[in-house]
């Protein structure tokens, strides 16, 4: 009876664990992986193996489809970052982190490499500097759609469509019209290995512990979901809304810097026209993926960068069982509308029906 | 069933988690009757209503209406329309950027042979339907030029156009001034004699006495019964509610006091914003409890937001204890020690989807800044301390606000303001939507500060309330301070005031 009771307990915590749909979708993939390689005669848990491998490039590292998407998914991660939290505080997206991306690494290259060069080995100025002004350019960029939001009051979609369609092209103009190669070890360092790990997932996992303490350590968690909630009332409580809806783009920017930086480090180049295209998408979707409502408010960290990652789980899945890469976002188009739709309220009230028919039967 | 019956709902049962909100709840409504729902917050007169009109889902119990066969259960408010039950909340809920007519009509366009909505014939029909009620508006305005009291007329013209049997008025007046509300009781007057049944949510007594015929009286989710207006006086109606003998409401004034030798808190000049609230001067002395009367939209909360810095201030200065301040918005204030409560709970008050806790430590956390979080426990200790201050019904500090019945939010917002200690507390309309108990309790607390030291203004629709705590009272009329009245308050005297008649 009371072991019973014990159970029935834990069920309902498990049932109203907030990451309980986006840890499920992202063990949903993983099972596709598991079955696919059990049903072509590979070893069924190849999916989870990580291994040592040589390389000649690189030395020794890290090697295996786990690493592959934690390394993959960095971008994404970085971004959905900053995304939760500007859909928290504003009930809006920002649009423009793609393009801001494009423009930071840009920006960066540009410095490096120095203006109208398109091809360099030596570094015009010290990497720092470059480093620095990526995530400068990505920081103003956010500075300028939070003012548009917070102080002017534009709608957050239409107020970062602006940087979305002019970032990249303000980017082309910084390098003349040319893709610039920093062909240097040291810039490439970013998207390559830091010893046997993969640098991006060390990035990515110091952005994320700088979050996760920030919210910890601080009011700012709730201060940004008493705005997002409603903002007249936590003004009238003392708190300046518009300043932290700033506050949430700007660092909003300032991560699309850090994910153009480690994008760009990939192939040691800035390609404007490439870098980040699209990842917008992804980091919105990510903070759907994670069980944030995009009308504000409530925000769930973990979730959203969980979501960052099933994304690339899924892509590497796909990958895996062979789908061509032009055909791919269809399938992934069919996983999300899977996974999105079991988070819908209607579904999930239809489901809590069930449970409670369930309950009255057996009562 | 009985001939007259238009609604019964029997054994009525529903839970939320941790709380047993409704058990074994009897109604029955007449035809043309009005019959008033009554308990104190927390006393399940809400959740009734929602459980009538589909938006609760009740576990037991079952529910007839007069024309259909058989338990009706309503799943939607859609359901309960059609089966002739409508409701008017608290609060409007319309679109107050779409026009009167819009408003009436959103949902059940009337539409022309073509498919498309008939504009001209819907705004005729709403301009008559409007005029039949006595309600000058030019429909074809949006619904937000008009006043709150506008907005709840188009709101009861709306359910009433759908053809209900049963109408329900949930605390329908709590917004409205004492004008508005004559209009409100006509208008319900007129229905009745249409045989509309007609369940009134109310926290004040007098109108009950005014309007209702019956009276079914609430208490902790329990019935206790259902009276005639005659067999159950004020006093009677009270003591069913509480559940207990009240203690005498009237007397909870101490002597009078001169503040006038004492400190002064707050001295404006010229203070004014735009639109609102013409130039005022005005000195508030330490330890006083300062009433602002008016009637609604006089500008009397529009005063207070200005002191505040809720509505920036355009001209004039503000001294707060002799100094000069600036006040941009209302961290500023909260800064030099001042609180405000506002009086919209809904827009300006509770932070729906934060726990009691967060919602309770908001503001002192807010003084403190972002950086110097307060420690969980003393999160804790605050919220578990103010919770049992004033008593609010929660099933636990973790619990989200916007589970809580109306009144107990409005103590979660005074204790958000409490536990920062202010110098000078705004309190706008505090005891709107509260229980009778809970308003002496309020009133005595607006009286303990001051008798710390605090200052207090306090605004309030109910005059009686104000005549009794406060020891000074300014009045406002079309955003202009008319008068100030000392000494002896009585209502008369306030009244008069108000009205504008010389003194």
């Amino acid at each position: 009876m009371n072991t019973d009771r014990k159970k029935a307990h834990f069920l309902t915590k498990v049932k109203n664990w907030p990451l309980l749909l986006p840890v499920v979708s992202l063990i949903l993939v993983m099972a596709v992986n598991i079955v696919h390689d059990a049903a072509t005669g590979v070893n069924p848990l190849s999916f989870f193996i990580i291994s040592l491998n040589e390389t000649t490039s690189n030395g020794t590292i890290l090697y295996g489809r786990i690493i592959d998407i934690l390394n993959r998914g960095s971008e994404v991660a970085i971004l959905a970052l900053g995304m939760t939290l500007v859909v928290s505080s504003s009930a809006g997206t920002d649009i423009s982190v793609g393009s801001v991306m494009s423009l930071s690494a840009s920006f960066c290259c540009m410095l490096l490499a120095g203006y109208g060069v398109s091809s360099t080995n030596e570094l015009a100025v010290p990497l720092v500097v470059g480093v620095l002004a990526a995530l400068f350019m990505g920081a103003l960029c956010g500075a300028f759609n939070g003012t548009l939001v917070a102080y002017l009051g534009i709608q957050p979609m239409v107020a970062t469509l602006i940087l979305f369609s002019a970032a990249r092209a303000i980017g082309l103009l910084l390098c003349n019209d040319l893709i610039v190669y920093v062909r240097n070890d040291s810039y490439g360092y970013f998207g390559g290995f830091t010893g046997p790990i993969p640098t991006p997932i060390i990035i990515a996992a110091i952005c994320i512990a700088i979050v996760a303490i920030t919210l910890n350590k601080t009011s700012m968690g709730m201060y940004i979901q008493s705005v997002g909630i409603n903002s007249k009332a936590s003004r009238i409580a003392g708190l300046n809304s518009k300043r932290i809806i700033f506050l949430t783009y700007l660092i909003c920017g300032l991560f699309a810097g850090v994910a153009g930086l480690v994008n760009s480090s990939r192939i040691t180049s800035a390609d404007s026209n490439n870098i980040g295209l699209y990842y917008e998408m992804d980091a919105i979707l990510a903070v759907a993926l994670g069980g944030n409502s995009l009308g504000g408010g409530k925000f769930n960290l973990a979730g959203s960068i969980i979501g960052a990652y099933t994304i690339q789980a899924i892509t590497t899945t796909l990958y895996a069982l062979g789908v061509s890469t032009d055909q791919a976002p269809v399938f992934k188009a069919i996983i999300v509308i899977i996974i999105v739709a079991i988070q819908a309220p209607p579904i999930k009230a239809y489901f809590r029906k069930k449970s409670l028919e369930k309950g009255v039967a057996k009562a | 069933m009985d001939q007259d019956v238009v609604l019964t709902a029997r054994g009525i049962t529903m839970t939320f988690p941790g709380v047993k909100a409704l058990s074994n709840v009897d109604f029955t409504l007449r035809k043309g009757e009005i019959h008033a729902l009554m308990g104190e917050n927390g006393a399940g007169k809400s959740t009734l209503i929602k459980c009538l009109t589909g938006i609760n889902d009740y576990e037991a119990g079952e529910m007839h209406i007069a024309g259909i066969e058989g338990p009706v259960k309503n799943h939607s408010t859609r359901d309960a329309q059609n089966v002739g039950i409508s409701t008017v909340y608290q609060e409007v809920n319309l679109c107050p950027n779409l026009s009167v007519a819009e408003n009436l009509f959103i949902g059940r366009e009337p539409m022309t042979k073509f498919g498309t909505i008939d504009r001209k014939s819907y705004n005729k029909r709403s301009q008559k339907i409007m005029d039949d009620l006595g309600i000058s508006v030019d429909v074809t305005q949006n619904l937000e030029n008009y006043s709150l009291a506008i907005q709840q007329m188009v709101a009861i013209a709306r359910a009433v156009d759908m053809d209900c049997k049963v109408l329900i008025l949930d605390e329908p007046t709590s917004s409205l001034d004492e004008e508005e509300v004559e209009k409100l009781f006509k208008v319900m007057r007129m229905l009745k004699e249409k045989g509309v049944g007609i369940i009134f949510v109310t926290h004040f007594l007098e109108q009950v006495y005014a309007v209702c015929d019956k009276i079914t009286v609430l208490r902790n989710g329990n019935f206790v019964g259902e009276f005639t207006v005659e067999e159950l006086p004020r006093v009677k109606l009270v003591a069913a509610m509480m559940g207990k003998d009240l203690d005498d409401l009237a007397e909870i004034k101490g002597e009078s006091v001169d503040y006038s030798k004492s400190e002064m808190e707050i001295s404006a000049k010229g203070l004014a914003h735009v639109g609102t609230v013409k130039p005022f001067d005005l000195d508030i002395h330490k330890g006083e409890v300062i009433g602002v009367g008016g009637l609604l939209g006089s500008g009397r909360s529009e005063l207070a937001r200005s002191i505040y810095g809720a509505d920036r201030a355009n001209t004039g200065t503000l001294k707060v204890k002799d100094k000069e301040v600036k006040i941009s918005q209302p961290i500023d204030a909260m800064n030099l020690g001042m609180g405000m409560l506002p009086d919209d709970r809904k827009a300006e008050g509770i932070i729906g989807d934060l726990t009691v806790r967060e919602n309770i430590i908001l503001a002192l956390q807010a003084k403190n800044g972002m950086f110097k979080r307060l420690p969980k426990a003393k999160q804790d200790e605050i919220a578990d301390r103010y919770i049992d201050l004033l008593s609010i019904k929660t099933a636990s500090k973790e619990t989200l606000i916007k589970q809580l019945s109306g009144g107990n939010q409005q103590k979660c917002i005074l204790a958000r303001w409490l536990a920062t200690n202010p110098d000078f507390l705004i309190l706008d309309e505090p005891t709107r939507g509260i229980d009778v108990g809970t308003k002496t309790e309020i009133q005595k607390l607006i009286l303990k500060l001051a008798g710390e030291g605090k200052t207090v203004m306090f605004i309030s629709s109910e005059i009686a309330e104000m005549v009794r705590t406060c020891n000074r009272m300014v009045i406002m009329r079309d955003g202009e301070k008319v008068n100030e009245l000392d000494g002896d308050l009585t209502e008369e005297r306030v009244m008069k005031a108000i009205a504008g008649g010389e003194e």
